[in-house]
């Protein structure tokens, strides 16, 4: 245990946040009280609390559809991303994004992104900014498994390498893109020996489902890039536990059993057995950090509920920046 | 005053928005020698060749803070990395509700005429005309060159500047003052009563020169010249078409779903422009074939003075 009581209540806080919110939205979306199609982080919490927890707040990052958690974890606030997950004018996109496409520029949240890969390119260019804004800022990119076959991908670790940039390609190999298995669409059982084979880019394999190491490897993985040693690629082995998205029609193939066996490693529960075993937390602080927690997700859906939805002209707003 | 070249004018342009503003970066595989000799490698970047990844990145830079120009050269490279175009720079602002900027200048070569066969020659304008959050600029004089390409890297949208290619070397007056035109505002290039002529680009000049040789013959064309495609002066085209009662627009394009047709129909769609219509609008456009490589099938796919000047008179007939 390296980390003080203090980071490792943050950790346990930032992904049992992230848990809360997927399960409320899940529940809020079958009920029909949100549009839309939404992709649960659930399983994967472990990733983005122990990359984002190293960052600071003019660090910069690019996420994926599968976004909320990452959002969460770099600081966003809740009852924004809840008022734009519900379509509501207080949203951080005013209700014209929502649960795919949710940033705050504020706090180093470029976006998320609808299209497999497509924030590839725009995090390359973000980190260039940070190059030549000449300080020790990153840009960190979150991206899975299913994006490592696009061009895109390969455009910019080429781009990452030759340049230097300070990047840090955080892919989260949840095995699966869609129902398609990465063995499979790729070829190999690891796709960072893309980064490190075909590009120079060094590259690690963490297990992402434990926060302690992805945060401890990133912690390290960043003084290289803030050094400006270039780009890293990490690859964190996860699991995603529900289907690809929350919609009926879209079959979840993966086989039940592989299922079953990924939820026994659940990240969470891994950390809270970990935490009481070296006796950092009782029970009960646990279950007040539940409580809070549980309290901040039932305000934020509130915070939606009491919202009003867009007006319906709002939609030709924004087209065009002053 | 002083004439310089299409290029030329371009190449200022870029010099003195560089000089204005540090946040301004410089993208593209080829490096223009000028610049990289005064503001340096970091920031006058050479590009590998990979579209997607420049197009991109340019994307991340606005958004953090800097003022890319990209050129992506011919236009046909440019559907290499339609992905960033289309689902990123379009709709990043809009997506986002507005809460950051996108200053980006795409620089792309447009037209034909050089036997550089289809893959290397195309006007797809109208392809981004049909992308909302993209504005468009056609420059077809060395003046509006500069006036657009400075408004351009000042204006914080992505914007396509559409450069064609046999308009290059055209040289003609540019003032030496400091000087940005506006967005959305056409150009009439020669006033006339009895037919307007809507034209883009390179065929500006070719339909100037038409209503020069009809002027003798009696006829009196009035030549507008959008000089941006988006936003579109719709007022002034409407506004000439009311006076004169007849219409042709000319375009390279091939003619199908063309700038042409958006421009033909923002004229018949208005109840007061319509009613004073004397005959059908016509089209002066290229025809719908990937641009073929031989000079005498490359001139027929492409609309010239001859066929501009038949369509002039037919809307007269």
């Amino acid at each position: 245990m390296k980390n003080n009581k203090e980071e490792l209540l943050h950790l346990y806080q930032v992904m049992l946040t992230i848990r809360r919110f997927e399960e409320r939205m899940v529940i809020d979306y079958h009920s029909g009280a949100i549009p839309g199609i939404v992709h649960s982080y659930i399983g994967q919490e472990a990733v983005a609390t122990g990359v984002c927890t190293n960052l600071r707040l003019d660090d910069r990052i690019i996420s994926n559809h599968r976004g909320h958690g990452h959002c969460i974890a770099k600081g966003a606030d809740l009852n924004r991303m809840m008022a734009e997950i519900y379509g509501r004018k207080t949203g951080y996109c005013k209700g014209k994004g929502g649960s795919m496409h949710i940033a705050d520029f504020g706090i180093g949240m470029l976006g998320a992104n609808g299209i497999v890969a497509g924030g590839l390119p725009i995090a390359g260019g973000a980190a260039l900014a940070a190059q030549l804004e000449g300080g020790d800022r990153v840009v960190v990119l979150f991206f899975g498994d299913g994006a490592t076959n696009e061009g895109e991908f390969h455009e910019v670790l080429n781009l990452a390498s030759i340049w230097k940039l300070p990047l840090v390609f955080a892919c989260e190999n949840n095995l699966y893109g869609v129902n398609t298995h990465v063995r499979y669409a790729t070829g190999l059982d690891h796709v960072s020996e893309r980064a490190t084979g075909g590009y120079g880019i060094p590259g690690i394999v963490i297990d992402g489902n434990d926060v302690e190491a992805v945060y401890e490897t990133t912690k390290k993985a960043l003084a290289d890039v803030r050094a400006g040693k270039g780009p890293v690629f990490l690859e964190f082995m996860t699991y995603r536990w529900r289907g690809h998205y929350e919609a009926p029609g879209l079959p979840d193939l993966r086989p039940v059993e592989e299922i079953e066996a990924w939820k026994k490693k659940c990240p969470l529960l891994r950390f809270e057995r970990i935490l009481l075993k070296e006796g950092i937390v009782t029970k009960q602080t646990l279950e007040e950090i539940n409580t809070r927690v549980m309290q901040r997700i039932d305000d934020a859906v509130d915070y939606a509920l009491a919202s009003p939805l867009p007006a319906p002209e709002d939609a030709i707003e924004d087209v065009f920046s002053a | 005053m002083r004439k310089i070249s299409y290029r030329q004018a371009a190449s200022e342009a870029l010099m003195e928005e560089f000089r204005r503003d540090e946040k301004t970066v410089h993208l593209a595989t080829d490096i223009p020698p000028d610049l990289r000799r005064e503001f340096g490698e970091a920031r006058i970047r050479q590009t590998p060749i990979s579209e997607s990844s420049f197009v991109g990145a340019a994307i991340g830079l606005a958004g953090s803070g800097f003022r890319p120009v990209v050129d992506i050269r011919m236009a046909t490279f440019g559907f290499v990395a339609m992905d960033q175009f289309v689902n990123q720079a379009a709709k990043i602002t809009y997506m986002f509700g507005g809460q950051a900027r996108f200053p980006i200048v795409y620089r792309m070569t447009v037209g034909a005429s050089k036997s550089f066969a289809a893959q290397h020659s195309i006007s797809p304008y109208s392809m981004y005309m049909n992308v909302p959050g993209l504005k468009i600029t056609l420059p077809a004089t060395p003046y509006d060159m500069k006036g657009l390409m400075k408004a351009a890297i000042r204006d914080n949208n992505p914007v396509i500047s559409f450069e064609h290619m046999m308009l290059d070397a055209i040289e003609g007056e540019v003032p030496e003052d400091e000087y940005t035109l506006p967005f959305g505002q056409a150009a009439v290039r020669k006033e006339g009563t009895d037919v307007t002529v809507v034209a883009l680009a390179k065929m500006v000049h070719d339909a100037l020169a038409v209503a020069e040789e009809m002027e003798k013959e009696g006829i009196s064309i009035e030549v507008i010249d959008p000089r941006t495609l988006n936003p579109l002066d719709k007022e002034t085209i409407r506004a000439s078409v009311a006076k004169t009662g007849r219409l042709v627009v000319v375009d390279e394009a091939c003619i199908t779903s063309g700038a042409a047709a958006e421009l033909t129909a923002i004229v018949v769609e208005d109840e007061e422009v319509f009613k004073r219509l004397k005959s059908s609008p016509k089209r002066a456009c290229g025809l719908d074939v990937p641009i073929p490589y031989s000079p005498p099938m490359e001139r027929y796919a492409l609309p010239d003075k001859e066929k501009i000047r038949t369509k002039i008179k037919e809307t007269l007939n």
